[in-house]
């Protein structure tokens, strides 16, 4: 099976502290680090796992610049067969929709029984995987959490329900797929296996080779542009429980009941 | 043996064949061994290198020491003393049983040398006394039964019988021997020749009595008869020595010449690799069994089963899956099966997820309990980071681990704080009123470097400890500073979880910065980075930790320490892993507590060399390991045991492992960790400085 993982490079929330910019309409950007997208990650992971299951290839491709590499060869190092960079000044500014057509060239020219998205970036709003698949006029399922390969070119795919079940549903490829974390435990990256595709070449493809019309996408094209970022005001709401702890045991349980969450 | 068989000609009836068979037997026997040793060999060729040929002055006075003296032995009395006298009487008898089976009896009725004699006597009595310490052992197995000897279920079965037919084989070996001195004595009694002298109380003494009235033809059957079961035995034993516990008989000799010499280091990935060239190696660690070295392989054969390891380990204490005894027997029976001594051998089975599992390996704090406890030297942290290598090169490691090596990775710590808060700690307002450390930029900032380490700089509970040794270090008058933003974790624990790569990282990065800076010396107060710059750091200027300071300076005079407030409480000193048994660091800290005027002190029944970890440091904070009780509770409960109310340690794990376990332990008001270094800070006298400045205006005024 071929496969491909869309991937997004974010800022890392557990090793940055972020904190707005003095105008208020971004993020601090001078002291991040960045990583994959964690959703995008456990994609993968799961593309490897299919594949090393069913046979076939897996391909990263991420819309970005030349910095997203290193999410690329990242996710090379954990074992997927390529990377690819889709890459041009005209994709710069792009909303969703402007990244799932840029996304749609690429799948377009090439041929992918599956493609996987993470359930939505961690700076973003779940919007590219829906869009591609409509684009595409492919079957698309959200918020999967597992994947079965059927015979006769089908998937049986699940994604977790109100309360903690399951959704069990069958769908044909090629389809569009968008993966909760927690479907599998991603493999752990070390030093060394980013050290031995530090020098892969990755192929950068930009708007002319996707056969996408830069009116289409970049800023420009974008019909949702980020207006502001703010923090919510501290509010009241906590209460601390006083006493022995037994006394603070007890009231934690009568709390419990008269909210609902003990019966 | 022409004498041999002419006697026999004479004596029995039965003569023509039995020198043939005796010499048939012998060969038979010696055939058999080198076949089963050779296949016994078969999978340490095919294993890592690993050098063991360097030093070999050091390595024969640790032969001299640990094999040849038994070091390591009474430290179990009533085991440890039975294995003395065992021992010791097979180094006399090895030249008889030599001597018997080259020779057979044929220099019977000569009478030998007064040397011989000699020889005659201890040798007769060591057969005497190994005869009764394998009895007596015996005993021990069937009826005292040492806990440490039992095996948990989830171990697999026992193999009580395997012990006592060994002893028993033993017994026999030294029965016979002295049943056929013993008959020789009551034949020449009987035929009028000068009776050799059997030594009172002996065996062959005691046997040679109860021969006396017996026919000639009956005693030379017996005699004959001894000697066969003797040469039987002999061989059996040899060729049965190589499946089991026994064989650490022939192994244990090379397992301690061959044995680590370096304390506190890890393996490198690869033996005869250099850290330029591990690019090139296929795959880190060990996956498979002939991934261990060859010397790891040994330790496997040597391994006696006597427990001792198990008995120590604190992640066994605590429940966790691993008892470093498994871990050796586990491997010698995979071994055993996939080299078999019939048959084709197999290969390339996974280890983990097929005799061990992941959270076995994990579970291991490599306090070292176990290495120091073992009387083989066998070596267990070096296969246990090995096998993390293997499980950190496929991938295999626990989410909160991983989370905690990529923040290393980007960070340089593992909380993925940033980098330029590292020097946070020391803008502590009061602290900054007492103490101003310096930030090194550049070289010539000063003469030591306080090395701070990721906890100490970031954890706001151990930043007390951080501050309490950069005060004693300026009131010791040190020209100290910090690299600050500049030093990155020292990544000790990310080489013991088996990220090397990280951890090569880590160490170029620090190495630089610290060269860079110019300092002479080195001080830190975690224990565990001053074992990373002792022994995993190359080319850059000597480490101190911070009680060694302490105890050169509280000896000097230059830090007086005043009398204890409450002189009720009563100390107990918890000793680090790795300042205690990897650096062999005991008596400073105690020589510092026991300076502080009024200061009560007592000795937890496990301490020193004994030490019992807190529960493991560095990475081993991320990890939630499968246990019945803490590991830190069970070494609260120690000290409380010990009538201690004040628990002194000397490093930053171990007081998060420790102030956690005394809640957990329901403890809290009644017992209290304090770090020595806080200790020392809070007992200071600061005249000195005080002092110095009121002489200073004193010959001012004078000059004026």
């Amino acid at each position: 099976m071929e496969i491909l993982v869309c991937a997004r490079r974010v800022p890392d929330t557990s090793e940055n502290e972020i904190q707005l910019n003095s105008a208020g309409n971004d993020i601090e950007r001078d002291d991040l680090v960045y990583s994959i997208n964690e959703p995008d990650n456990y994609a993968v992971e799961e593309a490897l796992q299919i594949v090393a299951k069913s046979g076939g290839n897996v391909t990263v491709a991420t819309v970005g610049t030349d910095e997203d590499e290193e999410i690329l060869r990242r996710e090379m190092a954990m074992g997927a067969n390529q990377g690819v960079l889709l890459s041009d000044d005209a994709f710069n500014g792009s909303d969703g929709k402007g990244i799932a057509t840029v996304l749609k060239g690429y799948v377009q020219k090439n041929k992918f029984d599956l493609v996987l998205t993470g359930v939505q970036a961690e700076d973003g709003g779940a919007q590219v995987g829906g869009m591609l698949a409509a684009m595409l006029d492919y079957p698309f399922a959200s918020l999967v959490n597992s994947i079965e390969v059927l015979d006769g070119n089908k998937l049986k795919i699940s994604r977790e329900i109100e309360g903690g079940n399951k959704e069990m549903s069958e769908i044909d490829l090629p389809c569009v797929l968008s993966i909760q974390t927690g479907i599998n435990e991603p493999r752990y990256v070390g030093m060394r296996g980013i050290r031995q595709v530090a020098s892969v070449e990755i192929p950068t493809y930009g708007a002319s080779d996707l056969a996408v019309d830069p009116k289409s996408v970049g800023e420009n094209a974008a019909n949702v542009k980020r207006d502001d970022y703010f923090v919510p005001a501290l509010g009241k709401g906590a209460e601390i429980l006083q006493g022995s702890n037994e006394e603070i045991v007890a009231k934690l349980i009568e709390l419990m009941k008269a909210k609902g969450g003990l019966q | 043996m022409v004498n041999c068989v002419a006697i026999l000609a004479q004596a029995v009836d039965w003569q023509a064949p039995a020198p043939y068979l005796f010499v048939g037997i012998q060969l038979l026997g010696l055939a058999c061994f080198a076949y089963i040793a050779t296949k016994r060999v078969a999978p340490l060729i095919r294993a890592q290198s690993d050098v063991r040929l360097d030093r070999p002055g050091l390595r024969t006075q640790k032969l001299l020491k640990f094999w040849f003296g038994q070091w390591k032995h009474p430290r179990y009395r009533v085991a440890g003393t039975l294995h003395l006298l065992i021992f010791a009487g097979f180094l006399i008898l090895a030249t008889r049983a030599f001597y018997l089976l080259t020779f057979g009896f044929a220099h019977d009725f000569s009478a030998p040398s007064a040397i011989g004699r000699m020889y005659d006597v201890v040798a007769d009595y060591a057969a005497t006394i190994v005869f009764l310490a394998v009895s007596a052992a015996a005993a021990r197995r069937v009826w005292f039964k040492p806990e440490r000897y039992a095996v948990p279920p989830k171990y697999g079965k026992g193999h009580p019988v395997d012990a006592i037919f060994l002893l028993a084989l033993i017994a026999i070996l030294m029965a016979s021997e002295s049943l056929f001195e013993a008959t020789r004595a009551a034949i020449q009694m009987q035929r009028g020749i000068s009776v050799e002298f059997l030594p009172l109380l002996s065996l062959p003494w005691l046997l040679k009595d109860i021969l006396a009235s017996t026919s000639l033809a009956t005693l030379w059957k017996i005699h004959i008869g001894a000697y066969l079961l003797d040469v039987l035995t002999f061989y059996f034993l040899l060729c049965y020595r190589p499946f089991g516990i026994q064989f650490h008989i022939e192994t244990s000799l090379f397992n301690v010449f061959f044995s680590k010499l370096d304390r506190g280091t890890v393996k490198p990935v690869r033996w005869e690799v250099s850290e330029s060239q591990l690019d090139r190696v296929k795959s880190f660690g060990v996956k498979k069994f002939e991934d261990f070295t060859w010397k790891h392989m040994l330790d496997f054969y040597s391994c006696a089963d006597c427990g001792r390891c198990s008995d120590n380990c604190p992640a066994n204490a605590a429940g966790r899956p691993l008892s470093p005894r498994f871990l050796t027997i586990k491997a010698r029976d995979y071994c055993f099966q996939n080299f078999p001594v019939f048959g084709k051998s197999t290969n390339g089975h996974a280890l983990v997820g097929g005799i061990y599992s992941e959270d076995e390996i994990w579970s291991c704090t490599t306090c070292g309990a176990c290495e120091e406890e073992c009387p083989l030297l066998i070596e267990y942290i070096d296969k246990i980071v090995d096998l993390r290598r293997g499980l950190v090169d496929d991938g295999n490691v626990p989410k909160s681990i991983q989370k905690a090596l990529k923040a290393l990775e980007s960070r340089g710590n593992p909380y993925g704080k940033l980098e330029k808060k590292k020097a946070d700690w020391t803008k502590n307002k009061e602290f900054q009123q007492t103490c101003d450390v310096k930030i090194l930029n550049g070289s010539g900032g000063a003469e030591t470097l306080f090395f701070v380490d990721s906890i100490t700089s970031y954890d706001d509970r151990i930043q007390a400890i951080g501050r309490a040794t950069a005060r004693i270090l300026s009131s010791a008058g040190e020209d100290f500073a910090i690299l600050g933003a500049a030093e990155k974790d020292s990544g000790h624990d990310v080489r013991r979880f088996g990220e090397e790569m990280l951890f090569m990282a880590l160490r170029d990065h620090n190495s630089d910065a610290i060269r860079d800076s110019g300092v002479k010396r080195i001080v830190t107060s975690d224990p565990h980075a001053f074992n990373a710059l002792k022994h995993d750091y190359k080319d850059v200027p000597p480490v101190e930790h911070i009680s060694q300071v302490l105890a050169r300076e509280v000896k000097s005079g230059k830090l007086r320490l005043s009398r204890i407030e409450n002189e009720s409480n009563v100390y107990t000193y918890h000793d680090p892993c790795y300042l205690g048994r990897h650096n062999q660091v005991y008596d400073d800290p105690r020589a510092v507590l026991d300076a502080i005027p009024g200061l009560k002190r007592v000795e937890m029944q496990r301490c020193r060399d004994r030490s019992f970890c807190c529960g493991g440091g560095g990475l081993m904070l991320f990890y939630e390991p499968k246990e019945d009780e803490r590991i830190g509770v069970k070494r609260v409960r120690m000290a409380a045991e010990a009538g201690a109310n004040v628990i002194v340690t000397a490093c930053p794990f171990c007081m998060v492992n420790i102030e956690d376990a005394i809640k957990v332990a329901g403890l809290e008001g009644k017992m209290t960790a304090i770090d020595l270094a806080e200790l020392v800070d809070q007992q200071l006298v600061r005249q000195p400085l005080q002092t110095t400045s009121v002489v200073e205006e004193v010959l001012e005024e004078m000059q004026v």
